[in-house]
């Protein structure tokens, strides 16, 4: 990698030149050689060109992009150039006022995941371990859980007011369904025959389910909490467009739609995006960590 | 009302309570298990032998996994009574060990913990459990690193914690429901040799469902063979060449002959 990259890269003749003499010596050479040859042969090692791919698919977004713009087929009232934008989501982020959205959506967003996460884990397993407490409130869980969430914001209006809270609210309100309703069915579904080992061995009902069923649904129970996060930064935007705030990312998008900023709009958008898919990818890093024998 | 029905139940006589002949260990009687509806066991006898291996072995379907689940309280049973040396299930230390290890063992516990698991429910002090565990590898002679997750072990490595997890709080029987079923030959070899060796230095009474019949002989003090479905014992064999036996007992007149007669019964009662 580095002696394909650096002469490419170091396009004045001076770095050039300092780089290539490095493996020139012939002594160095000769192992320096060898040794990659059976690593490429290797069948896990991935050639670089394939480690780069992807990356292909949002390069061909932003050129594609990139000509429309330039070439007027959409109006740049509409659509800003994707450099521009990427700028514009730069200067945002060091020191304008867009790192405070971000930082305010993100914080709004956590603290509805963590109340969820907190009453909705355990009060799934504990519904889950006790099928028929769970099959008495099945029902509402489902038919809320299919409620979509944006729907009850004018309830929610009516309980909290146009408050903080209320926005926070919301976004719980909605990640706790998906919460609590994928803990308790990883406990009802958790492998029998666990249960029975551990059974016979003596253990008790009380032994069975700290010691079994709570490991056994731990998977589900990531499942549920990564899809929280994200049912909660959705709602929490979505509230934050429409329930009157001074502040957020939904705020953001909104407030310079209203004035054609459209540089501005795009690069909340990014960072909404950039948030959500960071969210998932650290709790996909988490499950793999705790969860360290799922798919084993 | 009350008068004509009062008398009739009180008149059904209680069948007396017939213990085993000597050396009995497990005795079930009047065993009873409704299948959907069918009867799979209706009014069921059985003497196990304490200090033995018992095989059982029978046509698909007539319920030989579910006879020892029933035995360890897997299994509900719809009527009879199942007695260890005269007590409950409650008051007796059972092992298991599954087909399915991978299903079996807790996958969050490191293998050494897996083992020492049954140890811990007991309230068993840490010292205690080390001595247990250090007793366990010597006899087992366990060649594998106990400290990595079952995952991280092959399937013959995973089955030996699973019968070392079993045998580890020094359980008076042992259940084993076809524990070779998913292993490779070379492993399969491997735990019958130690299956056989814990049982000479223990004499724990197991008792072994099997699908297939040399390796059920091969084991066993007492092949116990089934009819099918509702299901009685057809006959109780009796294989007593010594132990430890080996690769030449399987070419030996009297393992052949056991062997033979085995099949002879199990296809007499396939074909019936």
């Amino acid at each position: 990698m580095p002696y394909l990259i650096s002469p490419v890269v170091g396009a004045d003749s001076s770095t050039a030149a300092n780089t290539v003499p490095a493996p020139a010596p012939a002594s160095a050479a000769a192992p320096a050689w060898s040794a990659p040859a059976p690593q490429a042969s290797s069948p896990p090692k991935v050639s670089a060109a394939s480690r780069l791919l992807p990356f292909i698919g949002p390069l061909v977004l932003f050129i594609v992009w990139d000509i429309a713009v330039r070439f007027g087929f959409i109006k740049a009232i509409l659509l800003p150039s994707p450099s521009a934008t990427l700028v514009a989501l730069v200067t945002g982020f060091a020191g304008g006022t867009l790192l405070l959205d971000f930082g305010v959506t993100f914080l709004r967003t956590l603290q509805a995941f963590t109340v969820a996460a907190v009453v909705g884990v355990p009060l799934g397993v504990l519904l889950g371990s006790n099928e028929k407490a769970y099959r008495s409130v099945e029902f509402l869980i489902d038919f809320f859980r299919s409620t979509p969430s944006s729907a009850l914001i004018p309830l929610f209006l009516l309980i909290f007011g146009v408050s903080d809270i209320n926005k926070v609210a919301i976004a719980a309100f909605g990640a706790f369904l998906i919460v609590i309703f994928n803990s308790a069915y990883g406990v009802i579904n958790a492998r029998k025959q666990r249960v029975m080992a551990a059974r016979v061995m003596g253990a008790s009902r009380w032994q069975i389910f700290k010691d079994v069923l709570i490991w056994e649904s731990l998977q589900p129970t990531f499942v549920g909490l990564r899809s929280a996060v994200s049912m909660a930064l959705v709602i929490v935007i979505v509230a934050e467009m429409f329930i009157g705030s001074e502040s957020g990312l939904g705020h953001r998008i909104i407030d310079a739609q209203q004035v054609l900023n459209v540089k501005s709009m795009y690069a909340a958008i990014l960072s909404a995006g950039a948030l959500g898919y960071a969210l998932n990818i650290m709790f996909l890093m988490a499950e793999r960590r705790i969860v360290h024998w799922s798919g084993r | 009302m009350t008068v004509l029905n009062a008398p009739f139940s009180t008149d059904v006589p209680v069948p007396p309570f017939r213990p085993g002949p000597a050396g009995t260990h497990i005795t079930i009687r009047g065993l009873t298990k409704y299948f959907a509806g069918w009867p799979l066991y209706e009014n069921f006898d059985l003497d196990i032998p304490k200090h033995k291996i018992t095989s059982v072995f029978g046509p698909n379907g007539c319920g030989k996994s579910t006879l020892i689940n029933m035995i360890a309280g897997l299994v509900p049973i719809d009527a009879g009574e199942i007695l260890f040396d005269g007590k409950t299930l409650k008051d007796t230390k059972i092992g298991y060990v599954f087909q399915n290890y991978r299903e079996a063992m807790f996958p969050w516990m490191r293998t050494i913990d897996n083992i020492a698991y049954p140890l811990k429910l007991e309230g068993k002090s840490k010292a205690e459990v080390d001595r247990r565990m250090a007793e366990l590898v010597a006899s087992f002679d366990v060649k594998f690193d106990l400290n990595r997750y079952p995952y991280e072990l092959s399937g013959g490595q995973q089955q030996t914690a699973s019968i070392m997890r079993a045998l580890a709080p020094n359980p008076e029987v042992l259940f084993l429901d076809e524990p070779f079923s998913a292993l490779d030959f070379e492993m399969t070899l491997f735990i019958r040799e130690k299956l056989q060796e814990v049982f000479m230095q223990t004499g724990t009474t197991m008792l072994l469902v099997s699908h297939d019949l040399e390796e059920a002989v091969y084991l066993a003090d007492e092949v116990l063979l089934l009819t099918k479905r509702p299901t009685r014992v057809a006959e109780i064999l009796p294989y007593g060449d010594a132990r430890p036996r080996t690769t030449e007992t399987l070419s030996e007149a009297s393992f052949i002959h056991a062997k033979k007669r085995s099949l002879e019964v199990f296809q007499r009662e396939v074909r019936r």
